[in-house]
């Protein structure tokens, strides 16, 4: 099984070179610390930001240089600033290769819910709905049950929708998973966790085809 | 002579703002958020306004201060995650509240300043957001129709600007600052440093000055960090 920090390197291993990418708040943001070293990434942060570096050094960091998670960042060489509008220009227009953001509910024909929970919890969507509904490649980063144990990956999402049918892929701490045809399909396994595990943990419709091999990391 | 904008504090800009109008406001987070303006609306009590603003400031600063004062009736925002009383007040229903796509916030704001009434966009397709709108396929994918959005005034913050209006704003303080100064009836920036026209370069300018209507000195701005993240020193 895997923790925060073994998702995001499952899905560091989905960054290809010269790929421009954003990275939702929380486990995907842990992403950009496990980047190969033989590939070059940019990533995006919507509030406008292209090239963006790590966390400042202590004393460096500058209240008018954040990232879309309000958190100070600093540029690499190379990086851009520029307006909203022209940021979500990128993202809408298809520019941005790679989105990867974390979830409430998955469903089986790709459906995600990530913003709302009536009557409880209501904190807006942000960007994630001209993410989700533009980007090609979309990786979902979550746990792959609720607090309640329940499965978060469904035939059906029951919370409101960010996107209808556009995630391609998600990755908990139990499994890797391909969602296509109306299914989430089974490529790998976390390191210990059987594929019985992983059927227990899914709601939605689960294909398993052949032997499905374990992770690798390092 | 380039034509002189300049007002001589945060009282003359925002003297004309009244109970009841729409209001931008520029930032994003505590990034880039017109402090100043927003000390003198508390100051001011004028209420039931309509805020168009990407966040809701947090409790006891930005926006948030408004919000403690029941002056705003209704935000149109994208994400308020940040502020309790505001959350509190939504589901409570004392406050009216659109939330809206930060991507489609950003354009309907463009579209309100370049004279664009209306345009489609994917985001929010299929989702309760979408409840009511046209729905048109181009390329074989659905969009959802959004209207433009204008405001009373627009209040902007920037790093630099001049007497004719030209703003310059730091790193991502730019962030909404520079779509909302495009679509007020009247916009107000207020600026860290007010300086001699002329002294701005042409070729570096964010917001050309045709879209400010007042500009103003600001003064003792504390920019918060909503959330400060350093790495140590190896």
């Amino acid at each position: 099984m895997l923790d925060k920090t073994g998702i995001a390197k499952r899905i560091a291993q989905e960054l290809r070179d010269g790929w421009y990418v954003n990275l939702g708040i929380g486990i995907p943001t842990l992403v950009a610390n496990y980047v190969d070293k033989n590939i070059t990434v940019e990533f995006q942060s919507e509030n406008g930001i292209l090239g963006m570096g790590p966390f400042p050094y202590e004393g460096e960091e500058d209240a008018d240089l954040i990232n879309a998670g309000k958190q100070t960042v600093t540029l690499l060489p190379g990086a851009s600033i520029f307006d909203s509008s022209m940021s979500f220009s990128m993202i809408r227009g298809q520019h941005v290769q790679l989105t990867v953001l974390g979830a409430m509910e998955v469903s089986q024909n790709g459906d995600i819910a990530n913003w709302k929970i009536p009557g409880k919890m209501v904190k807006g969507m942000g960007g994630a709905m001209d993410l989700v509904a533009s980007a090609k490649n979309i990786i979902v980063a979550m746990m792959h049950t609720n607090k309640a144990g329940e499965s978060k990956l469904l035939p059906e999402c029951t919370l409101p929708l960010t996107g209808v049918a556009c995630v391609t892929k998600v990755v908990t701490e139990l499994a890797v998973m391909e969602i296509k045809d109306g299914a989430f399909h089974l490529l790998e396994r976390a390191p210990g966790v059987t594929v019985e595990q992983i059927k227990n943990a899914t709601a939605g419709k689960l294909v398993i085809s052949g032997e499905v091999p374990e992770m690798k990391l390092d | 002579m380039a034509i002189n904008k300049v007002v001589a504090n945060v009282e003359e800009a925002t003297k004309d703002i009244k109970d009841g109008m729409t209001l931008m406001v520029g930032g994003f987070g505590l990034c880039g958020i017109p402090e100043n303006s927003i000390a003198q609306l508390v100051k001011m009590g004028i209420k039931n306004l309509t805020c168009i603003s990407n966040n809701a400031g947090v409790d006891d600063f930005g926006l948030g201060l408004l919000l403690k004062q029941k002056q705003i009736k209704k935000m149109i925002s994208s994400y308020v995650g940040e502020n309790d009383e505001f959350e509190r007040q939504m589901l409570s229903g004392e406050l009216e509240v659109d939330l809206i796509p930060q991507g489609s916030l950003a354009e309907r704001c463009r579209a309100g300043g370049a004279g664009i009434p209306a345009f489609f966009t994917p985001a929010g397709y299929g989702t309760e957001i979408a409840a009511g709108k046209e729905v048109r396929v181009f390329n074989g994918k659905p969009h959802i129709l959004e209207s433009a959005l204008e405001a009373d005034f627009a209040i902007v913050k920037a790093w630099k600007g001049d007497t004719a209006g030209n703003l310059v704003y730091k790193y991502t303080a730019l962030n909404f600052n520079h779509v909302m100064a495009t679509a007020g009836k009247i916009t107000i920036a207020e600026v860290e440093e007010l300086v001699p026209v002329g002294t701005l370069d042409p070729r570096h300018i964010h917001t050309p000055g045709i879209f400010v209507q007042r500009i103003f000195q600001g003064k003792n701005y504390e920019k918060r960090i909503e959330q400060r993240t350093v790495r140590k020193r190896s």
